[in-house]
């Protein structure tokens, strides 16, 4: 009797909480469908009493978002895959031979990416101007590269640090040379780690603001993020175009995390139990 | 890590052990190129976009620069004039209040969801999904979901006049008296999915047989939660604590998005003073000054994180 009551309480308590976090969300969905004149009416607040996909349509063409997303593509995807070959090379070479100095460097290369952004961002502005990649994506995809670097490092080393010596040792004996085990012996058994960071990354770099806004200034060149703020100016009180485009720069992150689920989750972790 | 972290040194069979001593003296002699380039570059793209950067940041905070003309060199005028400028003493505060209710408030929230979520059980998968939602979401998407929340006639409102307290109505957002908390509501909506993630994580870890333990030796609840679930997760403790920290300093975007710091600063943290001094005041070594004591914030928690590190690796 007072394991059911007990029970019952508990799922009831999450209920409400789960509604609390999902309502939210369920709102901004169905308000991205009514139309400007059913807001207008019955105001933000009220159940929709009309259906249109209209506003995504205005969203996607007018308020630019395809240039947007296909902005944020263009610098996400270079960025997760450069970062993670570059974290992972350096990653294998400090965690399985004897680098002089390498607890330093990887400790150092840590201390980077821990380091307030606000401290890099006027000097990497200035800098991205003297090199003349100021307002290219180009500007945007190295800064997210130099960035994450050291934390997909530090995590990449400590999964490879305890993977067995014996494969490296044979495959040294038989005669192959550091690149070769990195290739054929150590990249395929840190795939695990690979695709939780990857996930992790993707979601980081794709939800970016404030570097987009440090090393941009052409709308046209702004990934979806910051394009988003500016639909917001751009629609002012047009509330349901608005929640379209909210809706249209949360689905690439949700479908990479609902594909990823279990990498995702486990990446996060990964950190907190290391 | 020294014993893993060559091959030569791995325990392994009586005969590679025997070999392993010329074959250790051999590679600390010469590193074959690729292995250096391995570290080498990486670590050079590091340097390019975050150390040497960051140095300059120090060097700029000493100057009084518009970006046009070189800057020039004034000092520790700009921590002068730091000291005696409300809008930043405001933006300190305020940064304070952020990392005490954001930072203390998610890790509460957090703890206490995985407490009740740590047990597989009916429901559970969809409750912890439920809150890790938002997680995925960049925070300006976040912003926006309540935004619409926010607006006057939008759910708050109409949550509020339905259950009768249509008086505490007001202009959420822009009312200097909440801006603050609004906008720290949905940046903890956001935060406790992921800080319960990170406990669940620590939670499985314990092993069940000393909680088995206490119970024999007749301990409550509470207890048990006290004396072994609490002690047992140090290490998750210490890297929350260094990510609620971290994010809380960081915390830009969702200010951002929201409220752009006002109105009139009551909403103002160091990151947002910082980036508008910078890119709309454009007076870069007031704003590295800025970013300096944010750094220097940081650094406390850095080194404490750091130090653990470097106490594991060693």
């Amino acid at each position: 009797m007072i394991r059911k009551l007990r029970t019952g309480t508990f799922h009831t308590g999450m209920l409400l909480l789960s509604l609390l976090w999902l309502g939210p969300v369920i709102w901004v969905v169905v308000m991205s469908t009514r139309t400007f004149d059913d807001i207008a009416a019955n105001g933000l607040g009220s159940l929709p009493h009309s259906f249109t996909l209209d506003t995504y349509r205005q969203a996607w063409v007018d308020g630019g978002e395809l240039r947007a997303l296909i902005n944020s593509l263009l610098v996400t995807v270079p960025s997760v895959l450069l970062s993670l070959a570059l974290a992972a090379v350096a990653a294998f070479a400090l965690s399985r031979y004897r680098i002089p100095g390498r607890r330093t460097i990887l400790l150092l290369m840590l201390a980077g990416n821990l380091l307030p952004p606000q401290i890099l961002l006027i000097p990497v502005q200035k800098f991205s101007e003297l090199t003349g990649l100021y307002d290219t994506l180009w500007a945007l995809i190295t800064v997210q590269v130099g960035f994450g670097l050291g934390f997909y490092t530090f995590v990449l080393h400590g999964f490879m640090r305890d993977l067995p010596g014996e494969i490296q040792e044979a495959a040294t004996i038989d005669g192959a040379g550091p690149g070769q085990i990195f290739t054929r012996v150590m990249l395929p058994l840190t795939r695990p780690a690979l695709a939780a960071l990857g996930a992790l990354s993707f979601t980081w770099i794709f939800n970016d603001l404030l570097w987009a806004i440090t090393v941009l200034r052409t709308d046209d060149r702004m990934p979806v993020t910051p394009a988003l703020l500016a639909l917001q100016g751009q629609f002012v009180s047009s509330w349901s175009v608005i929640a379209a485009g909210t809706v249209i720069a949360a689905v690439p992150t949700v479908a990479v995390f609902l594909r990823f689920q279990r990498h995702f989750i486990g990446g996060l972790a990964i950190g907190a139990v290391k | 890590m020294t014993d893993v972290s060559t091959i030569a040194e791995t325990p392994g069979t009586t005969a590679s052990t025997v070999a392993g001593a010329p074959r250790r003296r051999r590679r600390s002699n010469r590193l074959s190129p690729l292995l250096v380039a391995f570290v080498l570059v990486p670590f050079a793209v590091e340097s390019i976009w975050v150390f040497w950067p960051a140095l300059q940041g120090f060097w700029f905070s000493l100057t009084r620069w518009d970006g046009q003309t070189p800057p020039e060199f004034i000092g520790v005028n700009n921590y002068v004039e730091l000291a005696g400028d409300a809008t930043f003493r405001g933006a300190l505060l305020n940064t304070v209040i952020w990392l005490v209710l954001f930072g203390g408030l998610s890790v509460v929230g957090g703890f206490g969801m995985a407490l009740l979520l740590q047990k597989e059980r009916r429901g559970v998968g969809f409750y912890r999904a439920a809150l890790f939602t938002p997680v995925v979401f960049s925070l300006v998407v976040t912003a926006l979901v309540w935004r619409v929340f926010y607006q006057p006639d939008g759910l708050a409102d109409q949550i509020l006049r339905t259950i009768g307290l249509e008086h505490l109505i007001r202009p959420w957002l822009a009312d200097p008296q909440t801006a603050l908390y609004a906008v720290i509501l949905p940046a903890l909506w956001r935060q406790i999915g992921y800080v319960m993630v990170l406990f669940l994580a620590g939670l499985k870890a314990i092993d069940p047989a000393l909680h088995e333990a206490a119970r024999m030796d007749g301990a409550n609840g509470w207890q048990r939660l006290w004396y072994v679930t609490v002690p047992q997760l140090k290490g998750v403790n210490a890297v929350v604590l260094s990510v609620i920290v971290i994010d809380s300093l960081r915390s830009f975007d969702i200010v951002w998005s929201l409220t752009k710091g006002g109105p009139y600063h009551s909403s103002e943290l160091l990151s947002t003073y910082m980036y508008s001094a910078a890119f709309q005041s454009l007076r870069l070594g007031y704003a590295s000054a800025i970013a300096v004591v944010i750094f220097v914030l940081a650094l406390a928690v850095i080194l404490g994180y750091l130090v653990r590190a470097f106490r594991e690796e060693a």
